[in-house]
């Protein structure tokens, strides 16, 4: 019990360090927290949203894809194993743990310079099947919202989504700005099998599964369009920053 | 050139891991215990990070079409080198201790000692599977890498490497090293957000190994942990050693084969010093987690790679 407290008392010291809280003032926006944590002993994970935060502005996404893309090249010089952007935060993951106090003060200091200006992202468009076979939560879903399947699939596919980040499977993408009347809460019961090439639906957020997987949201469609090849070039077909639009391929209503 | 005869179950094809993919959604994979592969690929001579079978349930039935040198490391799988004849004399394979066959010969790996632990076999010149983003390893959730994307099956023929050079001071043996079933931690982003019970129990309880841990996590059972208040994240990157809290109080260490992002509180990391120790960690036993600094973990793993240095001092040389 002493050994336990000792240590507790350790890390209280230690986490005047590895957690702390920065201002950012840069021109364009109100000044704003960021909180940097320890991730184990060789990452740091950056929230440049406030902790109860639960849901990104896109200037400050943007922002983060600035960051990590001016990171990427710079990755054997820095040390840097791994950087992973995820929704209003960034997780970078050292190759030495001395590393990690540089790495900190680097990413605090260039956060203001970045100008929230949007990245030169491209537009994909994904053709969708929706309905019918290919969307077997569709008519569920358009009930739940209280509109036709027609008005479902027509708002579906009138947005331009931005990849807000990648995670949960090689290739599959976060994308933001789903219509809130399509907001549908997860299924009671996940799904043991999810096609690949399913579109689906959940809470505020949109996606393709690029692999076969469980899964809890709703399915409304299915595209064609291989969004994961591990021998590509580029493996992933959507990367952080990029534009979507889902264009209707066949409607089964 | 070695042909699987039984295949077993969840036998895969690993080597120390697929790196600097994880902003494309893309795992780790690889063994999970990369002590006792590292072992095994300085016994042989092979690159540090050369492809091995994971073995988790057997039986497993190779036969060799070449001559070549292995060594089984992690938990002895009670294991029998056969000429393929029947009735012919078997021959113990002893862990830890290189083997040398000839081309005709089988080897027989019928089951872990242990339950639920696992074993590595390592050959000389290493599993000469395509190398997919960077590394070997089997991503056996989204299929790609190692032996066409998924664990064994009874017929597969797999290629085995040139390039391997046999230690000088041979024979040698190493000794497999002993869980201590305690994982050393340091606190997580979200560790003030629990209670101070919830604090309590975390470091004092001796947490039970559920049946339902895999490689992608290690799922405990005991008293479940409280938040403050209820916590809702945004989704941020995870990485293994992690240790989540789901809405149900029990944690889960994540394990290479978890996901990129996750959205669960994070109470603690396991150090990386401890991560082999999750390869060996059967069902119905228990773990602690043990309070320590980021300086001391830092130490821990220097001391393993000194250990992993003078291991191949030993053996090849300096």
């Amino acid at each position: 019990m002493k050994e336990y407290c000792e240590a507790h008392q350790d890390w209280q010291s230690q986490q005047g360090c590895y957690r702390l809280t920065a201002m950012s003032s840069d021109a364009d926006s109100m000044p704003h927290e960021i909180h940097v944590t320890q991730l184990g002993e060789d990452a740091l994970l950056f929230l440049f949203t406030p902790p109860d935060a639960q849901s990104v502005a896109l200037p400050i996404q943007q922002k983060l894809w600035q960051m990590s893309y001016w990171l990427e090249p710079q990755r054997d010089s820095l040390g840097l194993l791994e950087i992973v952007p995820g929704m209003g935060n960034l997780l970078i993951k050292a190759s030495q743990k001395t590393l990690l106090n540089t790495l900190r003060d680097l990413v605090l200091t260039h956060w203001p310079k970045l100008s929230g200006n949007d990245v030169q992202g491209r537009l994909l468009e994904i053709p969708v099947s929706y309905g019918g076979a290919h969307g077997p939560d569709l008519e569920a879903a358009a009930a739940h919202c209280g509109i036709s399947k027609e008005r479902f699939i027509a708002l579906h596919s009138a947005t331009i989504y931005r990849v807000y980040c990648l995670g949960f499977q090689p290739g599959f993408a976060y994308l933001g700005g789903l219509d809130p009347a399509l907001e549908v809460p997860r299924l009671d019961s996940p799904r043991i099998h999810v096609p690949a090439g399913s579109v689906a639906i959940a809470g505020s957020q949109t996606a393709v599964y690029p692999t076969d997987s469980p899964g809890g949201w709703h399915i409304i469609g299915h595209t064609e369009t291989r969004l994961f090849d591990p021998q590509a070039e580029q493996p992933s077909l959507l990367r952080p920053g990029d534009s979507v639009r889902f264009v209707i391929l066949e409607e089964a209503i | 050139m070695i042909e699987v005869l039984r295949c077993g179950t969840m036998t895969s094809v690993q080597d120390l891991g697929r790196f600097g993919m994880r902003h494309l959604g893309v795992g780790q994979a690889g063994v999970l215990d990369p002590i006792a592969t590292q072992q095994a690929n300085l016994l042989l001579g092979n690159e540090a990070d050369a492809a091995v079978l994971e073995l988790t349930v057997g039986p497993l039935q190779l036969a060799f079409h070449q001559d070549c040198t292995v060594v089984l490391t992690g938990v002895d799988f009670s294991t029998s080198i056969s000429t393929g004849k029947a009735a012919a004399a078997q021959q113990a394979v002893i862990p830890g201790q290189a083997m040398e066959l000839k081309a005709g010969m089988q080897l027989t790996l019928q089951r872990p000692t242990i339950p639920g632990t696992r074993a590595y076999l390592a050959v000389s010149g290493g599993i000469d599977v395509p190398v997919v983003l960077g590394s070997r390893s089997t991503d056996l959730a989204s299929g790609f890498g190692g032996f066409h994307g998924r664990a064994l099956q009874t017929g597969d023929v797999l290629p085995i490497g040139r390039f391997f050079t046999p230690p000088r001071n041979a024979p040698y043996g190493i000794r497999p090293l002993a869980p201590s079933h305690v994982l050393r931690a340091t606190p997580g982003p979200d560790y003030d957000a629990f209670t101070a019970d919830a604090h309590q129990r975390f470091w004092m309880q001796p947490w039970g190994i559920s049946h339902q841990s895999s490689r992608m996590g290690l799922r405990l059972n005991g008293q479940a942990l409280t938040l403050n208040k209820p916590l809702s994240l945004l989704s941020a990157g995870v990485l293994p050693g992690n240790v989540q809290v789901p809405p149900n109080g029990l944690p889960i260490v994540l394990s290479n084969d978890a996901q990129t992002i996750g959205g669960y509180p994070r109470i603690a990391s396991v150090i990386q010093a401890d991560l082999w120790q999750l390869a060996h960690l059967p069902p119905l036993t228990s773990v602690y987690f043990q309070p320590v600094t980021h300086a001391v973990a830092a130490q821990a793993r220097e001391r393993q790679l000194r250990y992993l240095g003078r291991l191949r001092e030993a053996l090849h040389g300096a």
